[in-house]
């Protein structure tokens, strides 16, 4: 009977080969498939096991921070303030194992993690040192923020306001918002998941494309004066209505301005002087600038990319160039047709005009710290790119002065500091729902704030009645 | 050197690995290295000595190396057990001492001749039946019936059984094989036995079939099944006679999956690990094998290190489920790597070929059987739990053997160990008279 014993043995070390082989495959070679599985939680779940950093407001108020979870576990979860509400959005969320991660949370998560380069991990690991995450300082300003979020009154809308020389962005404020302390319940979850029309979960600054309507101007200006086509002082005939593109196109109320120059066409934002200037610049110009001024990429912030959208004219087969035959250019240059941008981006071009036509990086955060206090990364002001020339961000800087002295945008005006800016009323449907705008900056000679604010649906409002006001008070608390 | 100086000897790297086992545990969770470990070790050492004097004056003859390879299996189990809770640990030290008496029962009970057991073959083999079907009195545990309670006491009768069994076929054999070959007829070129034989041969394929149909468990049908294969392959030398019990299994276990949810919920799982829906499923889905292979991934060559395996989501609730019993493969993989895994697995190989080298050198067939059929039954629970585990096969719940959390289990094993010992100590001892 020996035989077949030794056939059996060798029936049962191949079955044990494939064991082994099973192994050698679930282990190493079709390992990293597994790890990269989305129903594998065990990446997120080891980052539990580290102390996340904290975040801060600028002015050091705690907006999130993590604390051991009970038993032996060893785990770490996250805990949010109330303050941390009014910064639901930029700051985001960390619930790995329910609605998952989201703003700074995700987009700085290697730093909150205290991920190192390898080399570094290897010798902690060495030295038995556990890794340890790194705190967070960003640049949001508690007080403008509330007076952002107070501004906009639970209507749906969004403010953001960046510090032009730097990129600092002071402001992200989307409304209506959410209560990040309930995220870690599915029911509360689902339910603003459901939410369709009012998003609460959606970051209306970045995530959110909104018609500009005459907050275009600012851009068509810069491209005008900038290619040396047209001067602030140019004159063109601001008679309404004016064909444009074979249809006709009227100024705000149909008034007739006549032959004016284009400081008083930006002032009284004239549709039709801005539509023929942009004609005459042509698609290729217009597109360009729009590209300069962070046009059809997104914004680059310190944000995660699935919550930032690109700027730029939207149809249906997706995002497409100014420079395309089937745009009508002279109703782009007014922000009419099917340009949609972001709040975000609005304020990114409010800050280029106020930064002497350099655009800079928007940064939500200000440094990384370790745990024993040592800086492990100072964000520097980081340049974009030139948009325009210094001498033409000036004279836009000007023009853009009178808008809030004499002009539509006289409500965002402040006792003693001379305030630029431009007014936007874009028109969503004939019974007078609009989408109000306010974009600009303060001090207008060594500007320290640039702003974009923006509501949703407002029926009859106009951006220098309902934004500007906003954009005013925001201004100011960043001014103290 | 003596087969029992060799025993005590291999016992050292044993202790050693227990030993180090805990502090690399102690170390990981207190940054300390507590004295408990070397307690824990020291006991450990306690129990496998104790077995070493029962085997030294009873078996003195018996396989040297048997031993301290499941007592490397065992120190194993212990080790990952008070890693994922004390408890465990605790309570499967217990096991192993009510284990270790058994252990010596038998072997004091049939030091004089083991063949006794061929006596009571019909009694032992009913025995083995019922004790599989009594666990269809209590409830399900994810469809299949598995284990009945005994007062606080979870048993699992199918570890005991699976012995009963064996032990049946290896005698039922012994007195047929002969008849088997003589009377089987070529019928288009495939060997079938005589048909007076068939009779009880379908039999056992009927009751492998029908604990199918019953217990609703596939992993105990094909360990079954599998040693029985094999002891009529061993018996009579004709692999005609393998086919023919491989095509009914097949046959049979194609028919039940058609009316068995749970096997079919099993294979499903098996086929598509990753679909949300299996994988959402609330019972019978494909987490656990998800999961296992998940902690797997999560091994790599070197693993985690002892301790270092996330068993346990926030909250408490386990990330691989029944990670002390069906998968404490994945734990160890997930630890120790595939380097550990592979290192357990060959363990087992081992053991399995201690065991088979004692069915060779065994001179009486009913001994030859014997061992042969225990060998084989150790083997194939191995396969079907790894194999479930790594995602070879569909996953049925057995547990992986001197390793996993259970005492049935434990029991079952060192009853198995201790009949493997008492043939090796007649064999060799025959040949040393020889």
């Amino acid at each position: 009977m020996n035989a077949p014993i030794l056939k059996l043995f060798g029936l049962i070390l191949a079955l044990f080969a494939a064991l082994a082989a099973l192994t050698s495959w679930n282990t190493v070679l079709n390992a990293g498939a597994y790890r990269d599985n989305e129903l594998n939680k065990r990446p997120l779940l080891a980052e539990q096991s580290i102390r996340r950093g904290t975040i801060r407001a600028q002015d050091g108020t705690l907006l999130a921070r993590s604390v051991r979870t009970g038993g032996r576990t060893g785990l770490y979860e996250r805990r949010y303030s109330e303050v941390t509400q009014l910064f639901a959005h930029a700051v985001g969320y960390d619930f790995p194992l329910g609605i998952g991660r989201a703003g700074l949370e995700r987009g700085r998560n290697d730093d909150l993690i205290g991920e190192r380069n390898e080399l570094t991990s290897i010798f902690d690991e060495l030295r038995g040192k556990r890794q340890q995450g790194d705190n967070l300082t960003t640049n949001l300003d508690p007080g403008a923020q509330k007076a952002a979020l107070g501004g906009l009154q639970g209507r749906k809308g969004a403010v953001v306001a960046i510090e032009p020389a730097t990129g600092k962005v002071r402001v992200m404020a989307s409304t209506p918002g959410y209560d990040p302390r309930r995220l870690d319940d599915g029911r509360v979850v689902s339910e603003l998941n459901r939410d369709q029309s009012n998003a609460p979960l959606v970051n209306r600054a970045t995530q959110s494309g909104f018609p500009p309507g005459s907050t275009m101007k600012v851009i068509t200006a810069a491209a005008a004066i900038d290619s040396g086509r047209f001067t602030p002082d140019s004159v063109v005939d601001g008679a309404s209505p004016k064909e444009i593109s074979g249809v006709a196109l009227k100024n705000f109320g149909g008034k007739n301005f006549g032959p004016i120059t284009l400081t008083t066409a930006l002032t009284n934002s004239v549709n039709t002087v801005w539509a023929q200037v942009a004609v005459q610049l042509g698609r290729k110009t217009l597109n360009d600038y729009m590209r300069r001024f962070g046009f059809y990429e997104d914004p680059p912030i310190d944000y995660p990319d699935g919550q930032l959208i690109p700027s730029g004219i939207y149809t249906r087969k997706g995002l497409i160039e100014a420079s395309s035959g089937s745009v009508d250019i002279g109703r782009i240059g007014i922000g009419q047709e099917r340009l949609r941008v972001t709040p975000l981006q609005m304020a990114s071009v409010a800050a280029t005009v106020a930064n002497d036509g350099v655009r800079l990086e928007p940064r939500l955060t200000d440094r990384v710290v370790d745990r024993d206090g040592r800086t492990v990364q100072d964000v520097k002001p980081s340049e974009a790119r030139r948009v325009m020339k210094a001498s033409t961000a000036r004279k836009l800087n000007e023009m853009m002065g009178n808008v809030v002295r004499e002009g539509s945008g006289t409500a965002a005006a402040l006792q003693g500091i001379d305030v630029a800016g431009k007014t936007g009323t874009a028109e969503l449907n004939l019974r007078g729902l609009n989408q109000p705008w306010f974009v600009g900056f303060a001090p207008q000679r060594n500007p320290r704030v640039a702003v974009a604010v923006t509501i949703q649906d407002v029926q009859g409002g106009q951006g220098g009645t309902v934004a500007a006001p906003i954009a005013k008070t925001v201004m100011q608390e960043l001014l103290r | 050197m003596k087969e029992r100086n060799r025993e005590l000897f291999a016992l050292i790297p044993a202790s050693l690995l227990v030993t180090a086992g805990f502090a690399a545990i102690f170390i990981q969770r207190d940054d300390l290295l507590s004295d408990v470990s070397l307690t824990y070790g020291a006991i450990f050492l306690g129990l496998c000595l104790a077995a070493h004097v029962v085997l030294r004056f009873t078996l003195p003859h018996a396989d040297p190396y048997l031993f301290p390879l499941v007592a490397v299996l065992a120190c194993f189990g212990l080790v990952m057990l008070y890693r994922l809770d004390e408890d465990f640990a605790r309570e499967q030290a217990q096991w192993f001492v009510v284990g270790l008496i058994f252990f010596t029962l038998t072997i004091v009970g049939l030091r004089r001749d083991h063949r006794v057991l061929e006596r009571y073959r019909y009694v032992i083999a009913l025995g083995g039946i019922v004790a599989l079907l009594l666990p269809r009195l209590s409830s399900p545990v994810n469809g299949a019936y598995l284990s009945i309670d005994v007062g606080p006491i979870e048993f699992q009768p199918a570890e005991l059984a699976k012995i009963a069994i064996v032990i049946f076929l290896a005698s039922y054999l012994r007195d047929t094989r002969q008849v088997l070959v003589v009377g089987a007829k070529r019928i288009a070129g495939i060997t079938f036995p005589p048909l007076k034989h068939l009779g009880p041969l379908l039999a056992v394929w009927g009751t492998a079939m029908a604990l199918l149909f019953v217990i609703q468990d596939l992993g105990s049908s094909i360990m079954f099944f599998g040693a029985f294969l094999a002891l009529i392959y061993v018996a009579t030398n004709r692999i005609s006679f393998v086919v023919i019990g491989l095509s009914l299994f097949a046959i049979g276990a194609r028919l039940l999956y058609a009316v068995r949810p749970t096997i079919e919920g099993r294979v499903d799982a098996w086929l598509h690990p990753f679909d949300p829906e299996l994988y959402d499923k609330a019972t019978g889905g494909s987490y656990q094998v998800a999961q296992s292979v998940f902690s797997q991934a999560d091994g790599g060559l070197f693993g985690r290190g002892f301790g270092q395996a996330i068993i346990q989501v926030g909250d408490g609730a386990p990330i691989l489920p029944a990670a002390h019993t069906d998968f404490i493969y994945a734990v160890i993989t997930n630890e120790l790597g595939l380097l550990g895994a592979c290192a357990v697995l060959l363990v087992y190989v081992l053991i399995i070929e201690r065991g088979f080298k004692t069915a060779m050198i065994a001179t009486d067939s009913f001994s030859k059987l014997l061992a042969t059929g225990l060998t084989s039954v150790l083997a194939l629970q191995v396969f079907v739990i790894v194999g479930g585990v790594t995602k070879l096969i569909p996953l049925t719940g057995v547990t992986l053997p001197f390793v996993s959390y259970g005492g049935s289990s434990i029991v079952a094993n060192f009853i198995l160990l201790a009949l493997l010992l008492l043939i090796s100590d007649r064999a060799r001892r025959e040949a040393q008279e020889r």
